[in-house]
């Protein structure tokens, strides 16, 4: 192929900007899709903290802590996990933009003919795919230690898609703080404040075993919204303390990532066309 | 087709107060090497980025690869090759992995794209190590595979911020060669760069910027000879011994050599640098004159900026 005429030879004139929008924004995918092929570990490492957590509270403290109903802990801690790990994906979200920014890749896609989109829309859709991966050996995890669903297919996927979108929401706050951070180094910082915004909510315990103030706190916790929904769904224990925003957790759990995809996409996209000051 | 690659008039950038690009103007001629050069902080990077369409400026024309980069950016990126000051590769996928995927998202489709990941591995000395990861190549095959990353589309124009920053000096040879290549193959590329010596080595022509300003716009050899060429340096153990050195320079220097009494030092410009040095040396030798110290010394950017400024490289630390 001669070089002389490659610019002629880019396919750009033949589709519209529709089409690369789409086209650009599953080569991004790709690229980070190729990533957990040339490193299988990486989902482990990613699932880590979860599994670790199932594990312990599961096994470690599970026979000092009572289900709610007198059920099995497992029950009710398993779509705590889910809810968790869902919430800890804004990290990786985070780490995988600021690592891209500091190397400058995103520079150089912005100096390149594709869609500006398809940095933001292509990390977006990676992260999803991850997302059900890791839900996948989560959940096969989880029944391998005895957690059932016995709801149905119908209302497990209605659980399953509900911890999508709260990944969903999460994804846009994800790429703001990897563009508002300054090195890879600060986003591992932002752990410290991940770790007890997580812990504080129904993920672990009801809140109604916590201090009147805290467990209000805990309660209105998106995530335990998406927790006790999921419970629900599946038919595992809930632990709801008849408050409000407890009977209310299946509409919340759409509610809450409307409300957080309203405010920090916005943000996270006007951050990216900040690029160009 | 435009005479110059690049060209800008006027540009301008500021961030609240401060004036990142004051004016700034650029030509650049089809086909070479120009460099840009100036210290840390000058406005060099804010320049190539404006040019290369990822920052908008706030006043003045710039038009790169014959396209307007103001109205009309998308045309630009099609023409333009960005090598920045880190090598803006995908550390966990192999080089050929990465020129596949940038290939893609420059619109090749998959086919052509792997094509030309094999042609620009050939051409940049990495097949052996094109399936190997990132993650394990040296910073100068890292350099190489950004740089191929840039020339995917064959661009008019490339801009190479800093390229050889933080190389070790071989690792800057091989990316010296890799440039003299692109350019024998008719891209004109605009090299930033803070080494008088890189500029020196490969641009046809260069613009020295300070605070956001062109200063000078000159051939290597019109800046050296503003500055001063290559010096011959001898520094006496002796005071006494000054003036004999002096005579002995002088058999060698294009310009009677200057004294330095209170550092025992006699300094002058020479154009054969080591027949100068040989001479000198032997002469002192033969002579029994003892000395501390000689050698030669290239001009750094600092007597560059000493000599167009009036100040050195440091002034905004020591604003």
């Amino acid at each position: 192929m001669s070089t002389a005429d490659l610019v002629d030879l880019s396919l750009d004139d033949r589709h519209g900007r529709a089409y690369w929008a789409v086209a650009d924004c599953w080569n991004v995918v790709r690229r980070g899709l190729t990533h957990y092929r040339r490193q299988p570990v990486l989902i482990a490492w990613q699932l880590g903290f979860p599994i670790i957590s199932v594990l312990l509270y599961g096994y470690v403290f599970g026979g000092a802590m009572k289900s709610p109903d007198g059920g099995s802990v497992r029950d009710f801690l398993m779509p705590g996990m889910f809810a968790m790990t869902m919430a800890f994906g804004f990290m990786n979200t985070a780490m995988a933009v600021v690592t891209d920014a500091t190397k400058g890749v995103i520079d150089r896609f912005r100096s390149m003919p594709m869609a500006p989109s398809a940095v933001v829309t292509g990390r977006g859709v990676n992260d999803l795919i991850v997302a059900c991966a890791e839900l996948t050996i989560l959940a096969a995890t989880a029944f391998a230690m005895g957690w059932r669903a016995d709801t149905g297919p119908l209302k497990a996927l209605a659980a399953f898609a509900l911890l999508l979108l709260l990944r969903f929401c999460l994804i846009w706050v994800g790429i703001l703080l990897g563009l508002l951070v300054p090195t890879p180094e600060a986003a591992g910082g932002l752990y410290a404040v991940a770790f007890p915004l997580t812990m504080i909510s129904s993920v672990f315990v009801p809140p109604s075993t916590m201090p009147d103030w805290l467990g209000t706190i805990a309660a209105w916790n998106p995530i335990s919204s998406t927790a006790a929904a999921a419970r629900e769904l599946f038919g595992n224990p809930v632990a709801s303390d008849g408050s409000w925003i407890q009977e209310h957790s299946l509409l919340m759990a759409v509610v809450w990532p409307v409300v957080v995809t309203a405010v920090f996409a916005p943000l996270a996209v006007r951050r990216f066309q900040r690029l160009s000051r | 087709m435009d005479e110059y690659a690049v060209s800008a008039e006027g540009l301008e950038k500021r961030y609240g107060d401060k004036r990142a690009l004051d004016g700034f103007d650029l030509a650049v001629r089809q086909g070479t090497v120009h460099g840009l050069l100036g210290p840390n902080g000058a406005g060099k990077t804010t320049a190539v980025r404006a040019l290369a369409t990822l920052l908008r400026f706030d006043g003045g024309r710039a038009r790169v690869a014959g396209a307007d980069v103001r109205r009309d950016p998308r045309q630009v990126r099609r023409r333009i090759g960005l090598t920045g000051q880190y090598a803006a590769v995908d550390e966990v996928l192999t080089g050929r992995q990465n020129l596949e995927m940038f290939g893609r998202l420059f619109h090749l489709g998959g086919r052509r794209a792997a094509l030309r990941a094999t042609e620009l591995l050939a051409r940049f000395d990495l097949v052996e190590a094109g399936d190997n990861g990132v993650g394990t190549y040296s910073g100068g095959m890292r350099r190489r595979l950004d740089l191929a990353a840039s020339m995917i589309l064959a661009p008019d124009v490339l801009f190479l911020d800093e390229p050889t920053t933080g190389l070790d000096p071989r690792s800057r040879g091989e990316v010296w060669d890799a440039v003299r290549r692109l350019v024998a193959g008719g891209t004109t590329v605009l090299l930033t760069t803070q080494y008088l010596e890189e500029a020196d080595r490969l641009a046809s022509r260069i613009t020295v910027i300070d605070q956001g300003r062109a200063i000078a716009d000159d051939t290597p050899d019109g800046l050296k000879n503003r500055v001063g060429g290559d010096r011959i340096e001898v520094v006496a153990r002796e005071a006494a011994d000054l003036p004999a050195i002096a005579k002995t320079v002088a058999r060698v220097a294009d310009t009677d050599p200057t004294t330095d009494e209170p550092e025992r030092r006699v300094h002058a410009p020479v154009t054969d640098r080591v027949a100068a040095l040989t001479e000198v040396a032997r002469t002192l030798q033969d002579e029994r004159i003892p000395v501390e110290d000689i050698g030669l010394r290239r001009p750094s950017l600092d007597d560059v900026f000493l000599r167009l400024t009036g100040h050195g490289t440091q002034t905004e630390e020591a604003a």
